[in-house]
C-alpha cells in the first residue's frame, strides 16, 4: 500500500472526527452548559431544553455519535482496502 | 417473607452466580489472565465494560447526589459519559491495533523508555489503589444495612468472594462474572425506578415520568413543581445551578478526559478479537451505561419531591417507618430546633433541622415507595454487584501492573509463562488484601481522592497516549515531561485548596474558595492540568531529538485496522 493511500484513509479519519467531536461539543458544553439559560426559556413537555440536554439528551447524542463513528469507519476500512480479514 | 430472609436469599444465589462462572472460566495463560485470550465478543465486553465502570458510588450515591445538586449534577451525567465518545473516537481502536496487554505497555513502547513505563505505572497504581479501597468500603456499608453484619464482617466477605474469581479467573473469570453483574445490577436499578415513576407521574418510563404531569391533582409539570417545593424552602430552583458556570464546564470535562484515561476502563478494550469490534464495544458499553445514567437524574427528582412532601413542616412523630429505620443508621438525622415537633427542612443552617446521606436515595427509596420486600433485597443484590466489578476490575490492573510491567518488562525478562502467571495471582492476592485494610480502616482522603482520581488520570494518561496515536514527532522527552508536570500540578492544586496543607489544615479550605484558579474547584482543576501537560509535553517535544523511526513506524502501524491479529505478548 503507498503512502500516499494511506494518508488520505489518515486524513479522511480526521475529518469524521472532527466533525463529531464538534457535535459533541455542542450537544453537551453547548446545550448543556453555555447556551442553556437560553435554552431554558424553550420548553419540551415538562423539560427546559437546557436542562434537558444536560441531564438527559447529551447522553443520547453521545451515543449516537459512537454508532455513526462506528458506521462510517467500517465504511471508509472497506473503501480504502485497510479492513480486518 | 421479611425482607432479611429475601436479601439472603438473592445475594446468596447471586454470588453463587458469580462463583460458578469463576469456576467455569478459569485462565490457563496468561494471555487469559490479562485479556481473556483477546476472544471477548463485544457485545459480552460492552456489558462488562458498563459493570466494570458502574460502581458502587454510581449505583447507590450519585442518584442522591443530584437530588440535592439539581440541574449541577449534570456535571457527573455528561462527565461520566460523554468521555465514552474520546474513547471509542481517539483511544479504544488504537489501543487495540496495538494490541498488548496494559496501558503502561503502550507508553513505554511508544516512548521507547522504561523511565516513561515506570511514571506509568506509579500513576496506574495511585489511581486504582484510591479506586479500590472505595468499593470495598462499599461492601461493606451493603452488607451492614441489608445483612446487619459489621460492616468489617462485610469487607471479608466481599473481599473473599473478589479474591476467588479474580485470583483464579483473570480477566477471563472477571469479564464473564461482570456480564452477570451488569444483568443483576441494572435490573435491581430499574424495578424502583419504575414503581416510583409510575406512582408519581403515571408514566412508566422513568426518563419520561421525569418531564411528565405530576399525580397530585395539581396538573402542574414534576420539575415545575419542584422548582416550586425547593424555592419555597430556600433553595436553588432544581433546574438552576448554584455553581459557576465555568467550574461546571471544567469539572464535566476532567471527569470525561479522566474516564477516558482510567486504565481499567482502557484495558477492558484489549481483550476483543479486533479494531472493528473495539470500536463498536465502545458504542454498547455506552448504550448500556445511558440505561443506569438516563434513569439516575429521574430518581433524583421524583426522590426529592416524594422527601419534600413527606417531610417538610410535618409531625416528627407522624412520620412513617421508614424514617425512623435508616434514623437509627444515623443516615437520617432530626433535631428540634424549634421545639415545637414538627420537621423543618431549609437551606438557612440556623434553622435548618434535618440532615439525609445522600446514599438514602437509592437505598430507601423502595421503602418510600412501598415496594415489596424482594425489591429491598434486589437493591442489595445490586450495590452489591455494583461494588464487587468496579473492585475486581481495578484489582486485575494492579496485579498486571506488578506482574507484567514490573517483574517481566523491567525486573526479570526471562520468567517463565508458569511463573508470570504465578505472580499475577500472588499481586492479585495482596492487591486485595490491601484494598481491604483500606476497606476496613479507611484513611479520611479516601472519599475526597476517589473523586479527584479522575483529575490524576486526566492530567498524566490521557495527552500522552493522545499524542502517541495522534503525533509522530512526540518523543519520550516530550511525553514524560508532560506526564510529570500534569500529575504534580494535579497534586498540588489537590494538596492546596483539598487539603489546606499550605494554609493550615482542613479547617482552612473553605476560605480558600476565592482564591482558586480561574475559579476552578480541585474537582475540575484535572481540566487544567491536563492542558498544561499538553503544553509541556509539545514545547519539549520540539527542543529535543525526534522518535526514532521505528517508534514512527509503530504509530503508521496503528492508524489502520489491518493486521491487528489478536492481542499478543512480544
Amino acid at each position: 500500500m503507498s503512502n500516499n493511500h494511506l494518508q488520505n484513509y489518515w486524513k479522511k479519519n480526521l475529518f469524521y472526527l472532527v466533525v463529531l467531536l464538534v457535535i459533541w461539543f455542542f450537544s453537551s458544553y453547548g446545550a448543556g452548559i453555555l447556551f442553556a439559560d437560553n435554552l431554558n426559556s424553550i420548553k419540551i413537555g415538562g423539560f427546559k431544553l437546557g436542562f434537558w440536554f444536560a441531564q438527559q439528551g447529551s447522553i443520547y447524542v453521545f451515543i449516537i455519535i459512537i454508532f455513526v463513528y462506528v458506521y462510517l469507519m467500517n465504511k471508509l476500512d472497506k473503501e480504502f482496502d485497510v479492513d480486518e480479514k | 417473607m421479611d425482607v432479611k430472609t429475601w436479601t439472603y436469599i438473592i445475594v446468596g444465589l447471586s454470588f453463587a452466580l458469580y462463583i460458578g462462572i469463576a469456576i467455569w472460566s478459569r485462565a490457563g495463560s496468561t494471555k487469559e489472565f490479562y485479556v481473556a485470550g483477546g476472544g471477548v465478543s463485544p457485545l459480552a465486553n460492552g456489558m462488562a465494560t458498563a459493570a466494570d465502570w458502574m460502581s458502587a458510588a454510581s449505583f447507590i450515591s450519585m442518584a442522591g447526589l443530584i437530588s440535592f445538586m439539581g440541574y449541577d449534577g449534570a456535571v457527573y451525567l455528561m462527565g461520566w459519559t460523554g468521555g465514552y465518545v474520546l474513547l471509542a473516537l481517539l483511544l479504544a481502536p488504537y489501543l487495540r491495533k496495538f494490541g498488548k496487554y496494559t496501558v503502561p505497555d503502550f507508553i513505554g513502547d511508544r516512548y521507547y523508555s522504561n523511565t516513561a513505563r515506570t511514571v506509568a505505572v506509579i500513576c496506574a497504581l495511585i489511581v486504582s489503589f484510591t479506586y479500590v479501597a472505595g468499593q470495598m468500603r462499599g461492601v461493606g456499608v451493603v452488607f451492614s444495612r441489608f445483612l446487619e453484619v459489621s460492616i468489617e464482617m462485610g469487607v471479608v466477605i466481599g473481599m473473599i468472594i473478589v479474591l476467588f474469581y479474580a485470583v483464579l479467573g483473570g480477566m477471563k473469570g472477571i469479564t464473564y462474572t461482570q456480564v452477570a453483574q451488569y444483568c443483576v445490577l441494572i435490573f435491581a436499578y430499574m424495578v424502583p425506578a419504575i414503581f416510583i415513576s409510575i406512582a408519581l407521574t403515571g408514566n412508566a418510563i422513568p426518563q419520561l415520568g421525569f418531564g411528565g404531569v405530576i399525580n397530585d391533582g395539581s396538573g402542574m409539570y414534576l420539575l415545575d413543581k419542584l422548582d416550586g417545593l425547593n424555592q419555597d424552602l430556600g433553595f436553588a430552583a432544581y433546574t438552576d445551578g448554584t455553581k459557576s458556570m465555568v467550574d461546571v464546564f471544567a469539572i464535566t470535562f476532567a471527569l470525561m478526559v479522566g474516564t477516558a484515561g482510567l486504565p481499567h476502563v482502557i484495558v477492558r478494550f484489549f481483550t476483543v478479537p479486533k479494531v472493528k469490534d473495539a470500536r463498536v464495544s465502545a458504542g454498547y458499553a455506552l448504550l448500556f451505561i445511558a440505561i443506569l445514567y438516563t434513569t439516575a437524574p429521574a430518581v433524583a427528582a421524583f426522590a426529592r419531591t416524594n422527601m419534600i412532601n413527606t417531610v417538610s413542616n410535618k409531625e416528627y412523630s407522624q412520620m412513617p417507618e421508614w424514617f425512623k429505620k435508616w434514623e437509627t443508621t444515623k443516615l437520617i438525622k432530626f433535631e428540634d430546633k424549634n421545639g415545637d415537633g414538627k420537621i423543618q427542612y431549609v437551606k438557612d443552617k440556623d434553622a435548618n433541622e434535618l440532615t439525609v446521606d445522600n446514599d438514602i436515595m437509592v437505598l430507601a427509596n423502595p421503602e418510600i415507595a412501598n415496594l415489596p420486600n424482594w425489591v429491598i433485597a434486589l437493591v442489595a443484590a445490586g450495590g452489591l454487584a455494583a461494588a464487587l466489578s468496579t473492585a475486581a476490575g481495578l484489582l486485575l490492573v494492579i496485579s498486571t501492573s506488578v506482574s507484567r510491567d514490573l517483574i517481566k518488562m523491567q525486573w526479570n525478562p526471562n520468567v517463565s509463562e508458569k511463573n508470570e502467571l504465578l505472580y499475577a495471582r500472588l499481586s492479585a492476592a495482596v492487591a486485595v488484601i490491601v484494598a481491604g485494610y483500606f476497606g476496613i480502616n479507611p484513611p479520611g482522603f479516601v472519599a475526597a481522592v476517589v473523586a479527584l482520581a479522575f483529575g490524576l488520570a486526566a492530567a498524566s494518561f490521557f495527552p500522552a497516549i493522545i499524542m502517541g496515536i495522534f503525533s509522530k514527532r512526540m518523543n519520550m522527552q516530550g511525553a514524560v515531561a508532560g506526564m510529570v508536570v500534569g500529575i504534580c500540578l494535579m497534586i498540588f492544586y489537590m494538596l492546596k485548596f483539598k487539603f489546606g496543607i499550605f494554609d493550615g489544615g482542613k479547617d482552612a479550605v473553605d476560605g480558600l474558595k476565592d482564591a482558586w484558579w480561574f475559579g476552578i474547584s480541585p474537582e475540575g482543576f484535572g481540566t487544567v492540568a491536563m492542558l498544561a501537560n499538553f503544553a509541556v509535553a509539545l514545547v519539549v517535544s520540539y527542543m529535543t531529538p525526534p522518535p526514532p523511526q521505528s517508534v514512527q513506524e509503530i504509530v503508521e502501524n496503528i492508524r489502520i485496522p489491518r493486521g491487528s491479529g489478536e492481542a499478543h505478548a512480544h
